[in-house]
């Protein structure tokens, strides 16, 4: 707008009485917006507004519709439904013609549709992509108000994709005469940096020139812009630091014009701008910093006056001054101002002296210790906002002294709040505090006798982390805090366990506490190394972390001395960890490289197949070493050779094999044990206390499926939670006796005393010792010493907690083992009770126990879903017929009577139960026909009524038509199903569930799982009748190789042929040769997979060399020989 | 940890890249009957996200005490207001912005509208509410205080507005 229309037009307004006149606001109620806005003030209800709303829409719909409506019509209509939209009533119809005003209205008309384009419209709106021709034209335009408005829509909102098409105009006004328009190019520019920022690249240099700008209002336009860029890039603006420095000085020193004076302060959102900037140049950067040391010195002095403003320009810079890099004058000017924030009567005054104190807290301490009353007060603060950030100043100071008091006061914060966003941040710091603080409870509690899996998840959670990075730096940080404190303690107390996850942290993450030296971390981690009890594992722990930690020339000499002194360590894992540490110390750029920062995450790439070492291998077996045997060959070795006495560890091995499962046996010796040992289960248990073998906290935590999570957080609450009441009352106590010794000549009012009571619980730990203290040192050091004196109660506690744990675990155990050895029956009856029984069942033998664990134990032992144990360790113990006395012999006879016709003149083997319910019994036996391999299950109906039962097995084919079949009462009914196995395995479980109608209700119960081992080979394998050239050319063709040395026969003239003889016989092998003492045998599954095997006698036992095709078959049928010459 | 930020909030920006934002996200005017008088919103969010929002801040700023502090947390954001006369001025910051220029801004558009309309009250903002988003808009752009001197912004409204006047003369003529 040029200068002459402005001064003709100034004299204008006064002869107008238009609507648009300022202060005419009563004048336009004439207008329809008026008695619209007027109608709705009469109503009384929401629904009548809403009646009323509705009419009006639908009559500005249809007059915005209708072509006879003219331009400025439609900016009265446009107006009406801006307000209906503000009002919560949708008028999208509207939006189409919204862009239409700005498109083809004059420029008054225009602008109220620009308007109305900004309101209704987000930016990712589609319709604004009509906007964008009329932008353009407007850019062109001549008339500056017209461009004005489009700079201003732009500054608002626009399509990303669109931004090309009218960057060279905005760019292009960069230079426009008129200060309006420069200063809203400049804004449009700093919107497309936002949105997208690489389309503004090329023009930088073009911001330069508009911070140079001789308008003070486009120079602060640009200010946004080099915000947002320094914040990303800090590095590449350093030289403008010296400008941005000259400017602020100007400012405070009151060049500027005076119509940027607000409330006579120069222009504070300039001089807030530029302080922003200056802390993000000058952060970490020492030479930055000392060229606006002047400048922010001259602002503090400046604001002086008792005005918001001033106090909004001095916020921010203290926060400036504690962001770069510290000078203790101006540090000292700053902590006196945040004083002036906390002191003031002012509550938004006071509200931003606490978050400038939780901003510079973690750098100075002493500060919050000065304003430790003022805290207290704002924590009792009637406004919740207050509180809240006086918690999160606390948040900032938590250590593990004060972590309790904190802790308690979120959650007191949290009763009260309601606000859900509020309760999940303080939920989540609570937990953060509470998560290491209750770690390491867990840790120094559960000791060592704690699964090795809670340490691990405790670190890979640590050193995963959360969603947020600043949270997890907060995390780790406490961690090492509350670490560090723990060492300067008394380490020597520490589990191992803990000592070790101690390490591990302080070794990855104590680089993220700020003016702790790695040489003091690495002295407290060396005090460990010359503990006594510390165990040679937990030592290469502690070496490691140190490794991780050496730095600086402190280290070496450090490293250079452990190396002395630990290098003739017999321990060899010790030395390695020594010299590693001595090498890395000296060589950075090593350790840099093998021991990389923050790398804890990353994962490891691990050649699980260590072929790296087939070369290795190969030489070594050419050069004549035994080749590799898997670990149960090795133990079956041991066991046949009765190379080792087993006698005095008799009764213990089978405890720690019951207390995981008695199936996952390996060993048949072993297994003979413990089925032998179930006769005298009473003696066994009070033998179990006294034998070598600690038992000491051995639960049952691993069973077949692996770790039996579910049970541990019980009992670790339960741990954890026993010293709580125990320390409290200490600590009352230990109130109580302070009260009593400081009997002050000036009684303090009781309020009071407990404020300070509270401070110096909250505040403990803070700082030096020699700091500003309101509590004065007589009435710390009392503090101090109750704390510790608490720490041993608690732990004293404590270990009587482990004990009584102990005690309960171990009863836990002889109840399981009881139950375990208990008549078979029984244990089917246990095992496959009905859901309904089962809870009770539990609940019945958790009574006697008298404990909770042992009920959890039992649940999950008689869960079918989750640990079918106990009845595999059944049926387990029934296939093996010589260890077994059968109670169900009579039963065999009456059964096999069963079978059917077609059935009966083939050799099946003994009839085992498998489980049974109120009526009904389920036993099973396999039948050896030619061509397969049968499963026969018979099904006996013990009651009076017929049952119609459903019999599901995985894994097998059934050959009975029908599995549904009602058994008649006092009868048997029998399914049949064939067996295949896919591989050749050592022992393979069937499972399923048997579904039974008895008294209209369905009820289910589970098939044991029927694990067939030897017996399996025995029905599977058939001979494979091969002449020797065959034999021959089959060798060489088959990959799987298994070499092996078993025990010859001594019983017969000619040893080779006897074991073989007893092969034959037992396994179905076919002998095709004997050669001297050579000898091949040949064999097959049901299937057709062959596999060979080549003897051969050799000093005293028989050299054996299995071949097949298939991988796990030589390995199998090896485990079968070894048993069935056993059992010879 | 709660990573339920402000910005994600919004469904109309989820398939955009993360975006800066300015400095202000949104402003609300509301009487004390918590009717909703001026709306600026300086961040893409759904039509539904608003509406929420308004609502749940009217509800609380209402419910809080005359002598409370001007700032309250409200999910990850600082919103800032203050009471003039029956009207409550609030805005939307980030957090680590400084509330007491947030407050000075309210303040400064007060004045604004003050002087525009000659000591203002809530009427004239009811039936002006198009001429108090012009004032707005000339004072803060984008979000960001585009002019901070009351001189410059009352001179660029007025201009806008004489030339409305000259096309209405031209028209009656």
């Amino acid at each position: 707008m040029s200068d002459v229309v402005e001064k003709t037009l100034t004299a204008l307004p006064s002869l107008l009485s238009l609507d648009s006149q300022p202060g005419s606001g009563k004048l336009s109620s004439t207008s329809k917006l008026g008695n619209l806005i007027r109608g709705i003030t009469e109503l009384t209800s929401k629904h009548e507004e809403e009646k009323l709303i509705q009419r009006e829409l639908s009559s500005i719909k249809e007059q915005v519709a209708s072509p006879n409506t003219s331009m400025r019509q439609m900016k009265e209509l446009m107006v009406r439904a801006i307000y209906c939209e503000m009002l919560g009533y949708e008028a999208s119809f509207s939006y189409i013609h919204a862009i239409k005003l700005a498109q083809q209205g004059t420029v008054l008309e225009k602008r109220v549709g620009y308007l109305a384009v900004s309101l209704f419209l987000n930016e990712s709106h589609e319709l604004l992509l009509l906007l964008v021709n009329t932008v353009l034209k407007d850019l062109q335009s001549t008339n500056l108000i017209e461009v004005c408005m489009a700079l201003t829509v732009v500054s608002q909102m626009f399509p990303k994709d669109m931004i090309p098409a009218i960057l060279p105009l905005v760019e292009e006004k960069l230079t426009h005469p008129k200060e309006i328009i420069r200063r809203k190019a400049v804004l449009a520019l700093y919107k497309f940096y936002l949105i997208a920022p690489n389309q503004v690249q090329h023009i930088h240099n073009k911001f330069r020139k508009a911070l140079c700008d001789k308008d003070p209002g486009v120079m602060t336009a640009s200010l946004h812009i080099y915000l947002q860029m320094i914040k990303e890039n800090p590095e590449g603006y350093k030289d403008l630091t010296a400008s941005f420095v000259t400017i602020l000085k100007q400012v405070v020193g009151g060049k500027l014009p005076m119509d940027f004076n607000y409330h006579s302060v120069p222009a504070p959102w300039l001089q807030i701008q530029l302080l922003r900037i200056l802390s993000l140049l000058g952060k970490d950067d020492q030479s930055t910093s000392e060229m606006m040391y002047e400048v922010l010195d001259e602002s503090l002095r400046r604001a002086e006056m008792n005005h918001n403003i001033t106090y909004a320009i001095l916020y921010e810079c203290v926060k400036s001054i504690y962001t770069i890099h510290p000078k203790a004058e101006l540090l000292e000017k700053a902590a006196k101002c945040i004083g002036n924030f906390v002191l003031s009567p002012k509550i938004n005054l006071k509200y931003l002296g606490l978050k400038a104190l939780t901003y510079v807290v973690q750098q100075d301490a002493n500060l919050a210790l000065q304003h430790q009353l003022t805290i207290i007060e704002c924590l009792d603060h009637s406004d919740l906002v207050i509180k809240r950030e006086t918690l999160e100043l606390l948040f900032r100071i938590t250590n593990a002294q004060n972590v309790t008091v904190i802790v308690e006061k979120m959650l007191e914060f949290l009763r009260l709040s309601k606000d859900d966003y509020t309760t999940i941040d303080l939920v989540g710091k609570v937990a953060e505090l509470w998560f290491i603080e209750t770690m390491n409870t867990v840790f120094s509690l559960g000791g060592d006798m704690m699964q090795p899996d809670i340490p691990n998840s405790f670190l890979r959670l640590l050193s995963e982390g959360f969603d947020s990075t600043e949270e997890d730096r907060q995390l780790r940080l406490f961690a090492v805090d509350s670490y560090v404190s723990l060492l300067q303690g008394e380490p020597g107390r520490l589990p191992q366990r803990f000592l070790q996850v101690i390490s591990w942290v302080l070794g990855e993450y104590s680089h993220l506490r700020e003016g702790l030296e790695p040489a003091t971390t690495l002295r407290l981690l060396a005090k460990l190394l010359d503990m006594k009890h510390t165990s040679s594992e937990t030592k290469s722990w502690v070496l490691l972390a140190m490794s991780k930690l050496c730095e600086g020339p402190d280290c070496v000499s450090l490293a250079q001395e452990l190396s002395e002194r630990h290098g003739g360590s017999l321990d060899t894992v010790l030395r390695q960890r020594v010299q590693e540490l001595r090498h890395l110390s000296e060589d950075a750029e090593l350790r840099a490289s093998v021991l990389p920062r923050d790398a804890a995450q990353e994962p490891l790439e691990v050649d699980s197949s260590l072929s790296f070492l087939d070369g290795f291998v190969s030489e070594a077996l050419s050069a004549g070493a035994a080749p590799y045997k898997p670990p149960h060959q090795r133990q079956e070795e041991l066991a046949q050779a009765k190379a080792l006495s087993l006698e005095p560890y008799g009764l213990s091995l089978p405890i720690s094999m019951s207390s995981c499962s008695l199936a996952d046996r390996q060993s048949p010796t072993l297994l003979s044990m413990s089925s032998g040992l179930s006769g005298n289960s009473t003696d066994l248990s009070h033998k179990g206390g006294s034998t070598t073998l600690k038992l000491d906290g051995v639960k049952r935590v691993w069973g077949k499926d692996g770790y039996l999570a579910q049970k541990e957080p019980v009992e670790e609450s339960a741990q954890v939670e026993v010293p709580s009441p125990l320390c409290s009352p200490s600590r009352q106590g230990g109130a109580d006796s302070t009260h009593s010794q400081t009997p002050t000549p000036t009684p303090t009012p009781e309020p009071e005393k407990e404020k300070q009571q509270l401070a110096s619980s909250l505040f403990v730990g803070l700082g030096s010792q020699s700091s500003v203290c309101l509590m004065g040192k007589s009435e710390q050091t009392p503090q101090r010493f109750r704390r510790k004196a608490k720490g041993q109660g608690s732990s004293s506690g404590a270990s009587e907690q482990i004990s009584n744990s102990h005690y309960s675990t171990q009863s836990t155990v002889d109840n399981l083992l009881c139950n375990n050895l208990l008549d078979s029956t029984v244990t089917s009856d246990l095992a496959v009770s009905t859901p309904e029984q089962t809870p009770q069942l539990s609940q019945e033998v958790a009574t006697t126990n008298g404990t909770c664990d042992a009920e959890q134990d039992l649940i999950e032992e008689t869960d079918p879903g989750n640990s079918p144990s106990l009845i595999r360790a059944n049926s387990t113990v029934t296939a093996d017929p010589p260890a077994h006395k059968d109670p169900d012999r009579p039963k065999d006879s009456c059964l096999s009577s069963h079978l059917p016709a077609e059935l009966a003149g083939l050799s099946h083997s003994e009839i085992i139960p498998l489980c049974s319910s109120q009526n009904l019994d389920l036993s099973a036996c396999h039948v050896q026909k030619e061509d397969a391999l049968l499963l026969v299950i018979f099904i006996e109906n013990s009651s009076d009524s017929d049952i119609e039962c459903l019999l599901f097995l995985s894994q097998v084919s059934c050959v009975t038509d029908s599995p549904v079949e009602a058994v008649r009462s006092l009868s048997v009914s029998v399914y049949q199903y064939s067996l295949m196995v896919k591989r050749p395995a050592a022992h393979v479980a069937l499972a399923g569930t048997a579904s039974y109608h008895m008294a209209l209700l369905t009820q289910s119960m589970l098939v044991s799982c029927f694990c067939l081992t030897s017996l399996l080979f025995l029905c599977l394998g058939r001979p494979l009748c091969v002449s020797t050239e065959e034999y021959g050319t089959l060798w060489l063709a088959f990959s799987q190789d298994t070499k092996q040395n078993l025990a010859l026969l001594n019983d017969g003239q000619d040893p080779l042929t006897a074991t073989l003889d007893v092969l034959k016989n037992k396994l179905q092998l076919h002998v095709v040769d004997i050669i001297g003492a050579e000898g091949i045998v040949a064999c097959r599954l049901l299937q057709g997979q062959p596999c060979l095997m080549h003897c051969r006698v050799h000093a005293g036992s028989l050299a054996v060399w299995l071949r097949s095709p298939v991988p796990d078959l030589p390995d199998c049928l090896l485990y079968h020989c070894q048993r069935a010459l056993q059992e010879h | 940890m709660h990573s339920f930020t402000f910005h994600c909030v919004s469904p109309s920006c989820s398939d955009q890249s993360p975006l800066s934002f300015p400095q202000m996200q949104f402003m609300l005017l509301f009487s004390r009957q918590g009717k909703l008088r001026l709306q600026k919103w300086y961040v893409p969010l759904s039509d539904k996200e608003r509406k929420k929002i308004s609502r749940d801040l009217v509800q609380t700023i209402l419910a809080r005490k005359p002598k409370m502090c001007s700032f309250l947390e409200w999910r990850d954001l600082k919103i800032v207001y203050k009471r003039y006369a029956s009207l409550y001025f609030c805005c939307a910051v980030e957090d680590q912005d400084n509330e007491l220029i947030t407050l000075e801004i309210i303040h400064r558009y007060v004045e604004l509208l003050d002087k525009y309309f000659g000591s203002v009250c809530e009427l004239d903002i009811i039936f002006n509410f198009e001429k108090a988003y012009f004032i707005l808009d000339e004072f803060l752009l984008g979000g960001e205080a585009q002019e901070t001197s009351k001189k410059n912004v009352l001179k660029a409204i007025e201009q806008a507005d004489l030339l409305q006047e000259v096309i209405h003369v031209c028209i009656a003529v």
